[in-house]
């Protein structure tokens, strides 16, 4: 078995007016794009990006095995991309790769309003597969900022996280079966629509999550949830990090069940998003510094509202200084808009922004933060970086994002901050994947005899290294 | 030293309504529109519950009561327009049959009914309501109570003595400031304001302030319908566009696909 060394670049061949050809002869003319490929060559943080000698968008499952054959044969590395809104480099070229896009096969094949199972080819937009759904009352059991561009192939090779993750679990969960063209081209077909199914090994599991690099899938079996006739935001103010803290374990005590998100931020995200959105704050001047977003979903109105109106009574006797809820679904897409435009707003303050997405104990959730503050005003001086935090609380994930027009912000991160977290048992990406970005962190999260073995499947599967090399591994 | 008067008490009067929220799709089912689905204040009754509780902050609207003419649940939006500032509120509640043949000239006579007891400085409403689109209340009251109207604003100002207000509206050409006396209609329009959100303590404050319920049926009002709605159904899919590889065979399609030439 050759083992796969990691600083070794693995020589592969580089794509010539032939291979061109072939691939024309494989998904037509419209198939293939060589000019202008920024698009598919640069990822959407405009940070990571290769030479790219060649799109290739096949329509079918066959066409996605006949190139991977060729490619297999002929030993041209291939990255395999949906929507291309990944964030750790992983779904663009490093260089000389082809790009094997998915975007053209977005068919909705089927939906069992019954069993509440839907069948979708790997380029469907998440956006679309929601409105579609929400017509047969089922909602997608995920959701997340980049929803409008995102492909659910996308979502489910690198097992995306999300809002509603606290509610529905993950997509190790929520997928039943799935569709794989392997790097040499063989199609297997898992495609199984039942939630109960016990016969051999689980494979499926280890295709999501795995970021492109042992096969191409190609189309996914999902159990979707029914959706909820009640939905109820609130925004909530504390003034302290321990106030959020305790104001979540009321929160899941009084809400119990209907509990469908626990998102948090502290002011300066806010102000961030703010700022982008040009929205007013929904406080008005009654801010705070630290704040938590709770969302519940359930089928009774009037039970929810109780509920929570229980839970805020208490809520402001102990740490809730400040808050409110959205009285209509207007309201309530504003006060998502605060959480979900704060990543986009943070080009506008800074252009060498550095961020990072870690699980870690919830309560050392935001000493993470000050901590990673006070080293970079160490290193840097003050007021030269500002960090700050947000992110899905209620599952431990810390978005961790440093604001700064000063380059070298992640020098003084790397390896400090990993060590920090593997102290405290945290992980360096809990859903962002390792891509390229984090290639090297990858031993602070997993043991040796882990990262070992995973190296052997990949050998076994793409014993040339072509699928998305140079990623994860 | 001379006393400064005292301000005199004014009171805004804001009628909302209780609508399908604003972000469902309606759907038809046998020959009506759904209704068992999510409801909430009508947009633009928010935009005139905000009018009057900018008023209210600078002190120059003393009170603020909310009405609404709607069945039980209803009740919910009086309880949004007095989490959003109004003080009090009240219901003229009607049984579902009443409600869904209700129109608006008999909307109209209810405010002008309340009037009487009101007395209100300025009836703020939506221009609109998002479910029946007819925009005919505020012109109405106005009309049946023989007072000004200051319809579609975007733009309005109290004068300090408080006898009378300036009404920018928007016109199809433009914008056009209208001046008169008080009492007065107004109805909002999307450019007035931005409808504040509900700080929590007055979310709770709201389920305790009083609303005082009147029944439909003992106004006083002829609730016989003098519409029939002949149909209501979806409008029809928009078909899909296609393009066309010349002039021929556009040319072509217009006059045999399309048949307009």
């Amino acid at each position: 078995m050759r083992r796969i060394q990691r600083c070794v670049r693995w020589v592969h061949k580089k794509v010539t007016e032939e291979d061109i050809t072939a691939f024309r002869n494989i998904v037509g003319e419209k198939g293939v794009i060589v000019d202008d490929v920024t698009k598919y060559s640069m990822d959407w943080l405009g940070k990571y990006s290769g030479e790219c000698p060649a799109v290739v968008r096949p329509a079918t499952v066959e066409e996605v095995s006949e190139v991977m054959k060729y490619c297999n044969e002929q030993e041209i590395p291939v990255v395999p991309q949906a929507g291309n809104t990944g964030l750790v480099g992983g779904s663009v070229p490093t260089g000389g790769e082809i790009v094997l896009s998915v975007e053209r096969m977005t068919n909705i094949i089927s939906t069992d309003p019954l069993s509440r199972v839907v069948e979708v080819e790997a380029g469907v937009i998440l956006q679309s597969l929601e409105d579609h759904l929400l017509d047969h009352n089922l909602t997608v059991p995920l959701d997340l900022a980049a929803k409008g561009s995102c492909c659910i192939g996308g979502n489910v090779a690198t097992n995306a996280g999300g809002i509603r993750f606290l509610r529905y679990g993950s997509l190790h969960q929520s997928v039943l079966g799935m569709r794989v063209v392997m790097p040499n081209g063989d199609i297997v077909d898992m495609r199984n629509k039942l939630p109960k199914d016990n016969t051999g090994y689980d494979m499926k599991q280890l295709f999501i999550g795995s970021e492109g690099t042992l096969g191409v899938i190609t189309d996914v079996v999902l159990q979707v949830p029914t959706t909820s006739s009640s939905c109820n935001v609130a925004f909530l103010g504390c003034q302290t990090f321990e106030g959020i803290l305790e104001t979540m374990k009321l929160a899941r005590k009084h809400l119990g069940e209907i509990v469908s998100a626990l998102e948090f931020a502290d002011e300066e995200c806010v102000r961030m998003s703010l700022h982008h959105t040009q929205n007013p704050h929904p406080l008005g001047e009654e801010k705070a510094p630290y704040y938590l977003l709770v969302e519940t979903l359930g089928s009774n109105e009037e039970h929810d509202m109780e509920k929570l109106e229980n839970f805020l009574n208490i809520a402001m006797e102990e740490h809730v200084t400040t808050g409110t809820i959205a009285q209509d679904g207007s309201q309530a897409k504003l006060l998502w808009a605060v959480r979900e435009n704060i990543t986009v707003s943070f080009k506008d303050f800074g252009d060498k922004n550095v961020k990072y997405d870690v699980s870690l104990p919830t309560s050392d959730f935001y000493q993470c933060v000050t901590d990673t503050q006070a080293r970079l005003d160490t290193k840097l001086g003050e007021g030269k970086a500002n960090v700050v935090g947000f992110g899905h609380i209620g599952d431990g994930n810390l978005h961790l994002n440093i604001i700064s027009k000063h380059p070298g912000c992640a020098e003084h991160l790397e390896p400090w901050l990993y060590e920090w977290l593997t102290i405290r048992g945290g992980s360096v990406s809990a859903e962002h994947g390792i891509g390229v970005m984090k290639r090297d962190a990858l031993k602070y999260s997993k043991a040796p005899a882990a990262i070992e073995l995973m190296k052997s499947i990949k050998s076994m599967v793409d014993p040339k290294n072509i699928l998305n090399p140079y990623k994860v591994l | 030293m001379l006393r400064r008067t005292l301000a005199s008490n004014m009171r805004a009067v804001v009628g909302v309504k209780h609508t399908v929220d604003y972000n469902i799709k309606v759907k038809v089912k046998d020959g009506k529109v759904a209704k068992d689905v999510k409801h909430s204040m009508n947009p633009f009754c928010e935009i005139a519950t905000e009018a009057a509780m900018k008023l209210k902050e600078a002190g120059v609207v003393t009170e603020i009561v909310a009405v609404t003419i709607g069945n039980a649940k209803a009740a919910e939006s009086l309880t949004k327009a007095m989490a959003m500032g109004a003080d009090r509120s009240v219901h003229v509640v009607g049984e579902q049959a009443e409600i869904d043949g209700l129109e608006t000239l008999q909307v109209a006579k209810v405010f002008a009914k309340l009037h009487e007891e009101l007395q209100g400085d300025i009836y703020f409403m939506g221009k609109q309501a998002i479910d029946d689109d007819q925009c005919h209340v505020p012109q109405m009251v106005s009309a049946l109570l023989n007072i000004p109207q200051g319809t579609f604003a975007a733009g309005l100002k109290v004068a300090d003595d408080k006898s009378s207000i300036e009404v920018t509206r928007e016109v199809d050409d433009g914008s056009q400031t209208l001046s008169m006396k008080l009492p007065a209609v107004v109805s909002c329009d999307l450019r007035l304001n931005t409808p504040r959100f509900a700080t929590l303590p007055n979310i709770m404050k709201a389920k305790k302030k009083p609303i005082d319920k009147k029944k439909l049926s003992e106004m006083g009002i002829d609730l016989t319908p003098r519409v029939e709605v002949v149909e209501c159904a979806q409008p029809v899919e928009r078909q899909g566009g296609g393009k066309v590889a010349d002039v021929d065979e556009l040319i072509n399609k217009l006059k045999n696909e399309a048949k307009v030439l």
